[in-house]
Parts: C-alpha cells; structure tokens; sequence
C-alpha cells in the first residue's frame, strides 16, 4: 500500500452547517495532489482536519497507515503553508526557518546546513537575515515554504498558494512550485478553486461541492469522463443538451453537411468572437437552442446570420443525466 | 499646508508649555533658592538643596523606592499578563465585559479603595476577626502598616496599567501564527514562550514603564498603608512641601527622581524598547 494519507469519511459540522460530509481520499506517496471546488465547498476544512487544526466529528485519517485525526497539530509530521503565510514577525527569515528545526532535536551545526540547503530549494539566499516585514509577497511565500520543507514533512500542505500573487507572478509561481515538489520528492496537496490551476499541475484532482466529493481522478480523467453535470460544468463549459452535453472545443462548423458519421444539425451563426488563439461562435440551432463553440483560428471565419451545419462526434458526447 | 500643521499643532504646543515645560522651569528654579525662616523661598540661589541629597538617610530610602517599585511592576507582570492572555484569548463577546472589570476600580475614588484595603487588613480588620473567630489565629497577623501592605496597595492600584497595554498587543496578534507554531512542532506552552511572550514585548515594556513610574512616586499608598513606617521617597518630597516647609528642598529631590526615572527609560528604549514609540 503506497498511500502516504488515507482519509475515511471525514465529516465536520459547524453548527448547523454540514461543511465536509463523508468525504474520502487516498493521496499516493510523492504525488502532487489538488483539493478543487468553489468557494465554501470545504476544501480548507479538510485541509485543517489533515494538519490537524480540526478534529473530524466522524470518520479516520491515517496517515502513513497510523491513525491521527485525534493527535494534535505538534504530534503529526505534516506541514502547512498558510495562505497568509503566517511568518513569525519578530523572527527573520532565517530564524523563522529554523523555529521548526528547533523543535525536532536537531545539532546546531545540522540546523545551519538544513537553513541553507531549503533557503537555496526556494531560491532566497542573501534574504536570509531580513524581516517578513521587509520582504515582498512572493518572497514571504518562498520563506513560508522553506521554513515547512526544512522540517521535511511526510506531507506538505498549501492553501490557495498562489492566489495572494499577481496574476503574472501567478503562472510562473505554478511552474516553479511543481518543480520544486518533484525535485524535493515530497508529496503536495494544493487547495485551489481555479480549475486551470489544478489542472495545470496536479497528478490527481478531488473536486468537491457543497461539502462532498465529487469526483477524484487524474486531470484527463475528471475532465474526459465527469461522473457528475457539476464536474463537467466546473472544469469547463459544456453545452447541455437534454441527457447529455458537448463541450464547445469539440464542435464544428461546416458551410454543407458532413459525410462521415458525425452528429448534425442545421443552424444560424448569431455571433462569432475572435478570441485570438480560436473564435468563439454563438449558433442557434433549428430547434431554437443556442450552441457555443470555440473553432480553431484556421478555420473559415463565419458571420452572423450565416446558414451552417454544426457537428460533434457522438465518441465526445458526455452522457449524464440531468439530475446528476 | 505647512500653515495648516502649524494650526494643528498649536494647541498640543501650548499644552506642552503651559501644563509641562512651564511647572518644570519652576521647579528647577525653586531647587536652586534658599529656604525662607517661615517657609516659602528666596535668594541667595544655592547648591545646598542637591548636595544635601547625598545624606545617607535619604539614599536609603531612594534604593528602598526603586526596590518596591520594581518587585510591585514584576508581582504586576506576572499577574497581568497571563490576565491579559486570558482576556485576550476569550471569546469577543466576553471580552468586554472582562476589561470593564479590570477598569471598574477606577470608578471609586483612590483614596476610598485603600481604605477599604486598611479595613480588610488592620489588627481589628475582616481578615484578622474572621480568623480568630474561626480559631485559627490567636493573635492578630501584621497585615498592615509593613513594606508587604505597601506593595499590595500598589500592584492593586497599578495592576490595570499592566493588563491593558499587555492586552492590546495581545489581542492584536494573528491567531494562525499559533496554528503555525504549533504546525512546526510547537507545544502550546513552547509557543507562548516563543511567539507569544516576544510578540507581546511592545505591550510588557509599555506596561512596565505605566506600572513602575507611578510606584517609585507613590505617596498615598506608602503613607497609608505603610502607616509611616514605611516611607518612600514620594512621602519625603511631600514632607517637603508640607510639614517642613522645605519647598526648595522638595523640588530639587522631584527633579532628582524625574532625572533617574528619564536615564531609565532611556535604558530601556535602547535596550530594545524602540516597538514603545
Ligand atoms: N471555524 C468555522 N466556524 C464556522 N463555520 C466555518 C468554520 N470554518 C469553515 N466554516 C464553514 O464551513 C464551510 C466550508 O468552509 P471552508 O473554509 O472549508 O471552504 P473553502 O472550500 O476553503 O472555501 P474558500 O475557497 O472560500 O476558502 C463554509 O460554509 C464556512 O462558512
Ligand atoms: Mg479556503
């Protein structure tokens, strides 16, 4: 069994509100996992039932097969990045480092060489003496991060890493930090809501809503074969048409009907966008019901009021029910 | 713009002046004039008031100052703070109704506080009956008039001065830097000495210097409580002014306490205390 975290049926209530509701997951030893779901689903929630900032009302969390949901925070070997970092402000970088280190029973001269081999992983030697209140954002994060590696934990916890940077910082953060979690080898679980972001750079998604887990799989996986209308919707648009839906890429639109076996219906271009990498095309189809679809930017370009066929393989069809 | 600070301004310097810099220039007068045959004060213009100071007597009795001082700032310390965390740590709806019990003394006059103190703690007092009436005692204890009661007049009178600005800092500090301490391996007892203990420095010094001023010039509290017997130096600048009619005298030993009070806190500033401003 090379599950380094098990977690079985957790549920936690607040109150009244059921924020996490059976909610299972096995996270695999060096994968770089993402907890997904809109805001208040309980992603943070089962994030600190892992760290162990909440105590799970019901259900197990085992964590290299030991059971932990009841230990505290202290006693297990997991580490958070806040997501407002949460550096010590009367401690400089260095000495924020070394505040765990310290804790571990570690030699002196061991906690200078560990302080420096993390501080060059996150790429902030020479900063090492300064305050969190004199460093940037980004560089607050790098420090958050080195000080949670230097403790070398079976498993790194980040909320929302990356949503306090710039939108421009934020692509090439994403790079960096699934570079760093292969080169440390250290198993990740990222929570995020940007489908994109987990998308991006996790080996497996769990998506969740309203509290339960939706769906947990690779990122090809969730977004190939959704089991739910809410998976498909969350991970990208998808035009429902009754028992099942087409997503707009895998559409097409031709002047005359295709020959070959694909599904098609005659229709009127309302609108057509040029989004620069493709258009994205408003139809309206005989039946009265709109369709959106994103053609390739070779493709002939297409005005309103045009006659057209629209088209999809049945193979690209997402078949769901629409309770689902 | 410059014109409108200065408008700004005025007041606060005004205040300064009439209510600070001008009583001080009196009193630095005053200690260098002779004292008159039937008190008040004149000519000739002397030293004598400040070389009379070097009287043993009166060293004695500025180290024993500055000793209640410190001991009654350190009993205040280590009962505030853990106050203040407790209050600080407390749900927001209960922490409001926990400051106004700690400002509530301040409701009642000082003077008619340590008097109920005096009658608690005299030979014929609460404590003393309640405890021969029980047996337990024969004689009565010597709760009052000594260096004790002094000290437990002042940390009762001083101890909200500890607690508030303690509490401030306190309440102020983000809770996920406790979850994070506590992430990286931290007991709860090791993050209060690590983290919350440093953070709170700002307010512990802040308290301090509110505690330990005050004590080392209290009158009312040594005169009372330690019935006489137990005089400090804010008895003796009083004496001064009152039954010795000695005003030059007494100015020039106030000027000498504001001067050690001003070289401490200088000390302090420099030793770290740069958060106090
Ligand atoms: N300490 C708490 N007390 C009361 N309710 C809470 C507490 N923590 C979370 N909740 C509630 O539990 C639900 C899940 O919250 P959680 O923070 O886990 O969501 P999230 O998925 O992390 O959302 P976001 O993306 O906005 O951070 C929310 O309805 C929230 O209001
Ligand atoms: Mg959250």
């Amino acid at each position: 069994m090379n599950h380094v975290l098990e977690v079985r049926a957790v549920s936690k209530s607040f109150g009244a509100n059921h924020a996490v509701r059976d909610v299972s997951l096995n996270v695999e030893r060096g994968e770089l996992f993402a907890l997904l779901g809109p805001s208040g689903c309980g992603k943070t929630t089962v994030l600190r039932m892992i760290a162990g900032f909440e105590t799970p009302d019901r259900g197990d969390v085992l964590l290299d097969g030991k059971q932990i949901a009841q230990l505290k925070p202290y006693e297990r070997n997991v580490s958070t990045v806040f997501q407002n970092y949460a550096l010590f402000p009367h401690l400089t970088a260095r000495q924020n480092i070394e505040f765990g280190l310290r804790h571990k029973g570690n030699a002196i001269g061991d906690l200078a060489a560990r302080t420096q081999k993390v501080l060059e992983l996150v790429q902030m030697l020479g900063k090492e003496e300064r305050f969190p209140a004199r460093l940037s954002g980004g560089e607050k994060q790098r420090i958050a991060l080195a000080r949670s590696l230097a403790i070398e934990p079976d498993l790194l916890l980040l909320d929302e890493p990356l949503s306090a940077l710039d939108p421009k910082l934020r692509k090439r953060v994403r790079g960096e930090l699934k570079d760093l979690q292969r080169r440390v080898g250290i198993t990740f679980i990222i929570v995020t809501h940007d489908q994109e972001e987990a998308m991006a750079m996790a080996d497996r998604v769990a998506l969740m809503n309203k509290g339960i887990l939706e769906q947990m799989g690779t990122p090809e996986a969730i977004y190939l074969r959704p089991k739910t209308r809410f998976v498909a919707s969350f991970l990208g648009s998808v035009n429902w048409r009754g028992e099942y839906g087409v997503r707009p890429e895998v559409v097409r639109i031709s002047p005359t009907a295709p020959r070959n076996g694909a599904r098609s219906h005659r229709a009127q271009i309302h609108s057509s966008l040029f989004l620069g990498n493709c258009f994205h095309v408003e139809a309206r189809l005989e039946d009265g019901t709109a369709l959106t679809a994103e053609i390739p930017r070779q493709d002939q370009t297409y005005l309103p009021g045009e006659n057209v066929h629209v088209w999809w393989h049945p193979d690209d069809e997402i078949h769901l029910p629409a309770a689902s | 713009m410059n014109q409108l600070r200065t408008w700004f301004l005025a007041p606060a310097r005004l205040l300064t002046f009439g209510f600070f810099l001008a009583p001080l220039a009196i009193v630095v007068l005053y200690s260098f004039l002779t004292r008159g045959t039937y008190g008040g004060q004149g000519a000739p213009f002397t030293l004598e008031n400040y070389t009379r100071l070097a009287d043993p007597l009166y060293l004695e009795i500025l180290v024993k100052s500055f000793w209640i001082a410190i001991l009654s700032t350190a009993i205040c310390l280590v009962m505030g703070f853990p106050l203040a965390l407790f209050i600080a740590r407390s749900g927001p709806q209960w922490r409001g109704t926990w400051i106004n019990l700690v400002m509530l003394p301040f409701w009642t006059n000082f003077l008619v506080r340590t008097y109920a103190w005096m009658f608690l703690l005299r030979d014929t007092g609460l404590i003393n009956t309640a405890f021969q009436g029980l047996g337990l005692i024969s004689q009565p204890l010597p709760l009052l008039y000594n260096d004790g009661a002094v000290i437990l007049g002042l940390v009762y009178g001083y101890l909200p001065f500890m607690v508030l600005p303690i509490f401030s800092t306190l309440e102020r500090q983000d809770p996920f830097l406790l979850e994070a301490a506590a992430d990286l391996g931290a007991t709860p007892w090791q993050t209060l000495w690590r983290v919350t203990v440093p953070m709170a420095k700002p307010g512990i010094l802040a308290g301090s210097v509110l505690v330990f001023i005050p004590c080392l010039g209290a009158y009312l509290t040594p005169d009372l409580m330690g019935g006489g017997k137990s005089i400090m130096i804010g008895n003796v600048v009083q004496q001064q002014f009152t039954s010795s009619r000695d005003w030059p005298f007494g100015a020039a030993l106030s000027l000498v306490l504001t001067a050690l009070v001003m070289v401490l806190l200088w000390f302090i500033m420099r030793r770290g205390g740069k958060e106090l401003i």
